[in-house]
């Protein structure tokens, strides 16, 4: 389990490193927390013959209130620190309480927000919450700066948007409206292990108590985070009730996922699991909306 | 009156040097020159190999040497046979033993083709990308049912067909006792073992000093005595040229036994015929298909009972998978066999298995060593039983526990020592009810219970009962010394791996030479100190080794007393050794050290009476006539949520009787570290193969054990049954935390799920298995 040789670089600016993936293209790899990358190379999965190592750009660090009264977070900042983060927990309270559940506190220490969305685990949480919430993600590179709504970055298993030049810098997270609630859960074999499947939702009611807006995404079940459109219609101008949100829970767990199975569970197993989990997180968005 | 160590509730004298990372591992051997090994291992379960071109990877930079089985000369032979069959009458036995590198044909993922030697582990791994292997691929053999179906492709085609063994035991008459029950229960059982996963994978260091011509090995062993004999025997050397040293092991759980393993009898060659030292270190990827595991057996059982729940008899017929090859005899089926029997008192028995080769990792023994399968399959049908019958199911085992004044209490079978199963001793109610009254049984079963299902709760309890044969023989010895210093130093042939040797051993020796127990240095596993011994196997380090460790520290106390008489010119038995010294029982201040008196004892010049031994020194060797047979019962609530089907085990109980106890907190922490590993069996760990022969869960993120956050607080108790056959009256404890635990725990989850009325007749039960059976799939 010892990778194949490979050149390091350790920049500590962005725009050294945006020149070395400019010169290196498809050959190199930028490497965040290398909780994914590392063990992946030492099983020569991966071959990258340059690592660009972003572990000493310390500008890519940090939380910040955002003007429109959301959140905005560098993509080196550590799950530890987002865990911790008071802005976090007050503005984007549905990552604040699925930071617990990204494997485990020695892992979070090194773990970071933006190296989990460019990874793209199918089964990782961050990218799942993120496109429940609406957020964003800005790229960089030498030809200039995007920004990418979290749903259309991820095209596939371990796959993104993202060109071999670009940078993923900071991820936006938008406020929450008025009368919002939001809950997350998951079902793991052990405490921190990938998830069977993990479901967000989010739900924003109107002044009758009718959903305005609902969000709700599965992870695991896919090549990515997966949207419930279908489920989220179902609710979508109506009464949130126990029927409603059951009614919901099924669709999702038919028409809006197709999973696979695995040695851990079948295609089968996995559909009742998000249909037990839409339920539960969407009830508990509900009656947090409501409170 | 000095303290009594024998006992005592100590800390362990290895501590500090392990939490300091002081402790010397295989890996942490670096010498001058040293070279680097990597293995290039079959990716087929099964192929033909056509050829191999190596020619690329010599030309890599960096690369010394490669070998394929070719090269390897007259030195290319199958391993021994560890352990021959036991003398059952009718018995089959096909030996086939693994061989250094795989030659015309490979028989499992991840058995070794080529050895890439090179100045490190990085160039050596790149090389392995440079060689080609060409192979024709051959059916599989992977399923243990399958496999015996005629047509079958065959792991080994001079055996004729699949079947490794097959062994006939029986005790009375079974079909007459069935003829004559009110009821008889038969159910089919799966029940599949996994892999050790021990911390630290296998390494071997091996150096050859050419001018002195003599050999040195470092390996994580647990039998380094076997080891030296064995490599010296295949190298043509005297076993005075070779040294081998098991130094500190990350745990050792019966794989570290399988001997010998293919690059343990590589990496010696190799450092002779290069003359240069070279090193060997398991990585985890290795460690899933090339370390040895357990595997998966098939029981079709019955059990015979009258209508108030009395045993009659038992029938068992079961297959069990033995992978490629043999090496290690029957001793995991062996013992499923002759554990199935547990605490109870059967008067008729048939018990028929048959052992299979498949085209997978060799099956050998890991903690437990196919005790728990049999174990599974008892508990089982006395719950059927229990609940057919309509009787509580710890009534229905005390019922049929065999009375304290049956023992020995002879099974009538071969046990794996080849020596009828005959339990020494054994007083299991006791253990029963302080399991039953420290999990609360009564008060959870008629209150806790009902309360918590009104509440939408599925909690659910689990009590089952079990016996472990440990300690078995053939010998341990031991030499003990008092130094000058008054410090003693002991050495004796076992390995350690874990198991607290350090300190236990020297507990026994501080009491019986009246000095402090850190006082007292062990030396295990190297066998420049001691010559002769067999392992750290079977639950008998204690046992055995302990045995002979008291007999050897008695004689120097014996020595000690004769000389400090002499000396002092009081009669021996007004003498005693207390605090380092002996002294004058009632006078304590007319005393002499006993670093003085071993001074005395090994005079420079003058003469010695004829017939006296210089030193204060002992050598002994103990073997007990058969192994001795420990006890218990553990007992767990566990919580399933019925909708996610996970499962969390929210108490645990064990009461455990391993005959007197040396010390109560290395025994807790051998349970608390089996009854990990049994959870880990019981619902997370499992070893899956595809229909082509590849692991599927060939790392940690698939192959899941348990972490601290699944391991519930265990609660541990003591009964102290003493086993007549040995001077201190102990039995093993290293397994029986492991045992049970699956039967515990699916028993507590169809308790759990009692509403849902299911049947759980097997392990590991995943939350999949469990989605499975709830939804009648």
């Amino acid at each position: 389990m010892k990778p194949p040789a490979f050149k390091y670089y350790a920049p500590t600016t962005v725009e050294e490193a945006l020149a070395l993936l400019a010169e290196h293209g498809y050959d190199a790899k930028p490497l965040a927390g290398g909780q994914s990358l590392i063990p992946t190379m030492n099983f020569r999965l991966a071959a990258p013959a340059v690592l660009v190592d972003l572990n000493r750009i310390s500008d890519l660090s940090y939380i910040r209130a955002a003007d429109d009264g959301g959140v905005r977070v560098g993509a080196m900042t550590r799950h530890a620190r987002v865990e911790r983060d008071a802005l976090i927990s007050a503005r984007a309270p549905l990552v604040h309480e699925t930071m617990p559940h990204i494997a485990h506190p020695q892992i979070r220490n090194r773990g970071t927000y933006g190296g989990s969305l460019a990874h793209a685990d199918p089964a990782a949480e961050l990218p799942a919450v993120t496109v429940a919430l609406g957020g964003k993600v800005l790229a960089r590179s030498q030809r200039g700066e995007r920004w990418i709504p979290a749903e259309e970055f991820f095209i596939g298993l371990f796959t993104t948007v993202l060109e071999p030049d670009e940078l993923l810098v900071e991820v936006a997270l938008p406020p929450l409206p008025a009368r919002t609630g939001w809950a997350f859960d998951e079902v793991a074999r052990r405490h921190g292990d990938f998830a069977l499947v993990g479901a967000a939702g989010v739900i924003t009611l109107d002044d009758r108590g009718r959903c305005a807006d609902v969000r709700l995404v599965f992870m695991g079940v896919g090549e990515g985070p997966v949207v419930a459109r279908e489920a989220m219609n179902i609710l979508k101008g109506e009464e949130p009730g126990e029927e409603a949100i059951r009614a919901a829970a099924e669709k999702a767990s038919q028409a809006d996922i197709d999973p696979i199975g695995d040695v851990h569970a079948s295609a089968d197993f996995r559909r009742h699991l998000a249909k037990v989990l839409a339920r539960r997180v969407l009830t508990k968005a509900v009656e947090r909306a409501q409170s | 009156m000095a303290v009594r160590y024998f006992g005592a509730k100590i800390k362990r004298n290895e501590d500090p040097t392990l939490l300091t990372g002081r402790a010397l591992f295989t890996d942490d051997v670096d010498l001058p020159g040293m070279l680097h090994v990597a293995f290039l291992r079959s990716d087929y379960a099964h192929a033909r190999i056509r050829s191999i071109d190596v020619s690329q990877a010599l030309k890599r930079p960096g690369v010394v040497a490669v070998y394929t089985a070719e090269d390897l000369g007259d030195y290319w032979r199958p391993g021994p046979l560890l352990v021959p069959p036991p003398p059952v009458e009718g018995i089959v036995f096909n030996q086939r033993t693994q061989v250094p590198l795989a030659k015309d044909k490979v028989r499992f993922v991840g058995e070794p083709v080529v050895m890439v030697v090179a100045e490190s582990r990085y160039i050596a791994e790149d090389a392995l990308e440079d060689i080609f292997v060409d192979y024709e691929p051959l059916e599989p053999v992977v399923d243990i049912e399958k496999a015996l179906e005629p047509g079958a492709p065959l792991v080994h085609e001079d055996v004729g067909s699949n079947v490794a063994a097959h062994v006939v035991q029986r005790k009375g008459d079974y079909e007459a006792a069935k003829a004559e029950a009110d009821v008889v229960i038969s159910r089919r059982f799966f029940y599949d073992h996994g892999l050790a996963a021990a911390m630290e994978n296998r390494g071997y260091v091996a150096h050859w000093d050419p001018k002195a011509q003599f050999l040195t090995i470092w390996d994580t062993t647990q039998a380094p005595v076997v080891i030296r004999n064995g490599i010296a025997a295949m190298l043509g050397l005297s076993e005075s040229q070779v040294r081998v040293i098991a130094p500190f092991i990350g745990g050792g759980f019966g794989p570290k036994i399988m001997m010998f393993y293919q690059e343990e009898v590589l990496i010696p060659w190799v450092a002779m015929q290069l003359n240069r030292p070279v090193k060997w270190i398991e990585d985890r990827r290795e460690n899933f298909v090339a370390t040895t595991q357990e595997r998966y057996q098939i029981h079709k059982a019955e059990i015979a009972l009258t209508k108030d729940g009395r045993i009659l008899g038992v029938k068992d017929v079961f297959l069990h998978d033995t992978g490629a090859y043999d090496p290690y005899g029957l001793t995991v089926p062996i013992n499923s066999q002759c554990t199935l029997l547990g605490p109870y008192d059967i008067p008729n028995y048939y018990s028929e298995f048959t052992a299979v080769f498949t085209n997978k990792t060799i099956v050998t023994p890991y903690r437990g060593a196919g005790r728990q399968h049999g174990v599974f399959v008892m508990e089982r049908l006395l719950d059927i039983a229990a609940k057919e019958l309509g009787i509580d199911r710890t009534e229905i085992r005390r019922k049929n526990f065999i009375p304290p004044d049956k023992f020995p209490y002879n099974n009538e079978i071969i046990y794996q020592d080849f020596a009828p199963l005959v339990y020494d001793s054994g007083n299991y109610e006791p253990a029963l009810d302080k399991a039953l009254e420290l999990i609360g049984y009564e008060k959870f079963i008629k209150e806790e219970q009902p309360k918590l299902r009104a509440q939408g709760k599925h909690v659910g309890i689990g009590v089952v009962c079990y016996v472990e044969g440990t300690g078995i023989g053939p010998y341990e010895g031991a030499r003990v010394r008092v130094e000058a210093s008054g410090k003693v130093s002991v050495a004796t042939g076992v390995g350690t791996q874990g198991q607290g040797h350090f300190t236990s051993f020297a507990q026994i020796v501080a009491d019986q030479l009246g000095v402090d127990v850190r006082d007292v240095h062990i030396v295990t596993g190297d066998t420049a100190q001691f010559h002769w011994g067999t392992g750290t196997f079977a639950s008998r380090g204690a046992v055995v080794a302990g045995s002979a460790i008291y007999e050897a520290a008695k004689k120097v106390r014996e020595k000690a007393l004769k000389l400090a008489s002499e000396i002092l010119e009081v009669a021996e038995e007004d003498l005693e050794l207390v605090d380092g010294y002996v002294r004058v029982k009632g006078a304590p201040e007319a005393k002499i050290s006993l670093g003085e008196l071993a001074v005395r004892s090994n005079p420079l010049r003058g003469a010695v009476k004829p017939g006296t031994e210089p030193g204060l020194e002992a050598t002994m060797y103990f073997g007990p006539e058969r192994g001795a047979t420990a006890s218990g019962t553990h007992a767990c609530i566990v919580e399933v949520d019925p909708e996610t089907c996970m499962a969390k085990i929210l108490k645990y109980v064990v009461v455990h009787d391993c005959g007197k106890v040396i010390n109560p907190l290395i025994v807790e922490g051998q349970i608390h570290g089996g009854v990990a590993q049994g959870i880990g069996n019981a619902f997370y760990e499992q070893i899956v193969y595809n229909e082509d022969g590849q692991l599927l869960t060939a790392s940690f993120m698939d192959y899941l054990i348990p972490t601290a956050m699944e391991v519930p607080p265990i609660v541990t108790d003591h009964v102290e049954t003493p086993s007549p056959l040995n001077p201190l009256g102990t039995k093993g404890a290293g397994e029986a935390g492991a045992i049970p635990t699956a039967a515990a725990f699916v028993q507590a989850v169809e308790d759990a799920l009692s509403d849902y009325n299911i049947e759980i007749l097997e392990a590991p039960l995943s939350p999949n298995r469990l989605y499975e059976l709830l939804h009648k799939k």
